[in-house]
Parts: structure tokens; C-alpha cells; sequence
């Protein structure tokens, strides 16, 4: 749901990153904070644990620029992948605008991606959205290890309904800023239909 | 889609700001914030160039959403108030109209007592604009020919990534 505010000119809207425990989510926003000119960004937050696991979520206020005389700011959420912070997770997915599904390209995490994307679609659902209806883009992360499933596999396991998809290492940032363009630009063109 | 989108306009943001200078003056408060649900920030009267604002909105909305889930799991509705007390700086985080969350800072120049008596009154107020806008942002998306994000064209989106 984004907030469109007329007298201060401004449009905002809410990205959510899912996916598996350690897929790469927080690493996706953490380039694209590093990446990005100090003017543009606000501040990063991290709500985590001493080990560097996600806790509650990651939060990245981003600004793209004007559209037709109004700010266009996007915040961007990480969900925690682990299973069991579940009822965290519904709690960040209030509110979306748009999801990245964030797919994990190792061979022996393509059942936690299963679980994850199920888990996605189920908790989308409890708060009266659905999946097939929302901006939606699929990245596929860790291209660069040694034993990444091939695309085909993955794309038939994970994207039946074609969605946008890219390949992604987003610890070198390859993909990272291809999938936010991607996702962005569904959203906008969802508002301009006036959804 | 759970919720509509929420539109304020020029109107009622004059309301909204009237409505917390007049909230900032009676409760002695430092700063209050005016937050949606999802964390964006409405507004903000008082000091609030002293703040990272985006920031407090975003872990405000986690924190009402994370109270809320706690009051789901003993069995009530939501925690409509939580008060943070700190060695100097206080928050009041209050729920009004089950939409916008509206958060307090005080120091020792006021106390609980008040900013609770003050917000209750204040919520009433908001709570009366912000029916009229959710309203009138139906009403806004019935009639979605005329709302001017339709005129939005490829090419502007396509500048934006360039």
C-alpha cells in the first residue's frame, strides 16, 4: 500500500526482500547502500543478532528521483529467513508494494527455497494479497558458487509463472541493482493504473 | 488488496499540523511524529530536524506491529498505547483511528499524566480528519480517471533508471 502524499509532494512504497536463511537478502541491501550517492539514502537498519542473523528486519529508505513533480521514495525491507521467525515475517510483509523472492542457487538449499516461496504466498494470503497480483521478481543469488543449479531447474521449480527473474552474486553486486530497477518499475506502473 | 492506498492532500495535511502544534504546545512535548501504519512518516512538528525521522517512522511501525502480534497472542486486539521511558527523553506511541501512529517525545519539561490526557483529546481530532481522508481517497480511486498518477507515461519511469 503506498502513501501518496500531494502536499508534499511525494510517492512512497515498500519493497520486501524474501527468502531462505543466509540466501543473501540483507547482502542484496547492503550493496545497494554502498552503491548508492549519500544524498539519495538514508539510513541503514539492522535489526540482528550478535551473529549477524537477521532478528526482526532490514530497513533502507531509498530515493529515485522526481516523476512528474513528485519524490519517489522507495523503503526497502528484509524479512528474517529463518523458519522459525515466522510471525515476524507477516508482520514486515504489512503494507507491500512489491517483493523480491531472493533464491538461494545452491543445490542442497533448493528445498529451503521451495519451503520459502510457499511460505511467502501463504503469508501474502493472510493479509488479503496475492502473490500472482503484486509486483513480483525472482532473483536467483550465488550464481558464482561452484555448484549453482542451472537456471532451467531452478526456473521450473521456483518461477512456473514466469515472472521478471535474474541471476544475481550480490555479494559482488552483479543483478543487485537490475532486480530493484526491475521491481521499482512494476510498482509505479501499478500506480499509474491506479491500483 | 488488505488496505487502500493512502493519499493525503494539501487540505488535510494543514489539518494534521494544526492539529500536532496544537499537541506539541499543551503536552510540553519536544517533537511528535505522525506515522502510518507501514512506516512511512506523515508529518512531524517540534524539533524534528534534530531526528533522523525516516528512521524513527520505520522502527516505530515495527514496534506497533510487533506489540500487536504480542496482544494477539494473549487474546486481545492491539496494545493501543506504549510509553518507552528513558534516563532524559521519553516516547508516548499511541494508536489512533486503528490507522496512523502517533509518537511523543518528552523530557522532564512534562510528564506521563499530561501527554496522556492531551494525546486523548488530540486523537479525537485526528481521528476525525483522517476518516474524512480515508474517505475521501476512496472515493478518489472509484474515480480513477481522474487521478493524475494515470498520466504517468512509460518514458517518465524509464528516466528515472537512467
Amino acid at each position: 500500500m503506498s502513501f501518496i502524499n500531494y502536499a508534499s509532494r511525494e510517492i512512497n512504497c515498500k519493497i520486501v526482500y524474501y527468502g531462505p536463511g543466509l540466501c543473501g537478502k540483507t547482502t542484496n541491501l547492503q550493496f545497494i547502500y554502498q552503491q548508492t550517492a549519500p544524498e539519495a539514502k538514508g539510513k541503514m537498519i539492522s535489526l540482528a543478532t550478535e551473529t549477524e542473523r537477521t532478528l526482526f528486519f532490514d530497513f533502507l529508505p531509498l530515493s529515485l528521483g522526481e516523476i512528474r513533480g513528485f519524490k519517489t521514495r522507495f523503503h526497502l525491507y528484509t524479512v528474517p529467513g529463518q523458519v522459525f521467525y515466522d510471525a515476524s515475517r507477516k508482520l514486515i510483509l504489512k503494507g507491500v508494494d512489491g517483493v523480491v523472492f531472493v533464491a538461494d542457487s545452491h543445490e542442497e538449499r533448493m528445498d529451503a527455497n521451495v519451503e520459502s516461496l510457499e511460505n511467502l504466498r501463504t503469508n501474502l494470503r493472510e493479509q488479503g494479497y496475492d502473490l500472482d497480483k503484486l509486483p513480483y521478481i525472482i532473483q536467483y543469488n550465488k550464481r558464482d558458487v561452484p555448484d549453482a543449479m542451472a537456471i532451467e531447474d531452478l526456473r521450473r521449480e521456483l518461477n512456473p509463472a514466469h515472472v521478471p527473474e535474474f541471476e544475481a552474486c550480490a555479494t559482488s553486486g552483479e543483478g543487485v541493482f537490475e532486480t530493484l530497477k526491475a521491481v521499482a518499475k512494476l510498482i509505479l506502473i501499478d500506480l499509474k493504473k491506479g491500483k | 488488496m488488505s488496505n487502500p492506498t493512502l493519499v493525503m492532500y494539501e487540505e488535510e495535511s494543514r489539518e494534521v499540523n494544526d492539529a500536532l502544534e496544537r499537541l506539541l504546545k499543551e503536552a510540553n512535548a519536544t517533537v511528535i511524529f505522525l506515522v502510518d501504519k507501514n512506516g512511512q512518516l506523515i508529518s512531524g512538528v517540534g524539533e524534528t530536524e534534530r531526528f533522523d525521522t525516516t528512521s524513527i517512522a520505520s522502527l516505530t511501525a515495527g514496534n506497533i506491529a510487533a506489540t500487536g502480534g504480542l496482544a494477539k497472542l494473549i487474546g486481545e486486539k492491539e496494545f493501543s498505547i506504549l510509553f518507552h521511558e528513558g534516563e532524559k527523553d521519553n516516547l508516548h506511541i499511541s494508536i489512533v483511528c486503528g490507522r496512523v501512529i502517533l509518537v511523543v517525545l518528552f523530557d522532564s519539561r512534562s510528564s506521563l499524566g499530561l501527554v496522556r490526557l492531551r494525546v486523548k483529546k488530540s486523537s479525537e481530532e485526528l481521528s476525525a480528519i483522517f476518516q474524512k481522508l480515508l474517505k475521501k481517497s476512496e472515493e478518489r480511486v472509484r474515480r480513477s480517471s481522474d487521478f493524475s498518477f494515470a498520466e504517468i507515461t512509460d518514458d517518465d519511469i524509464d528516466n528515472l533508471f537512467s
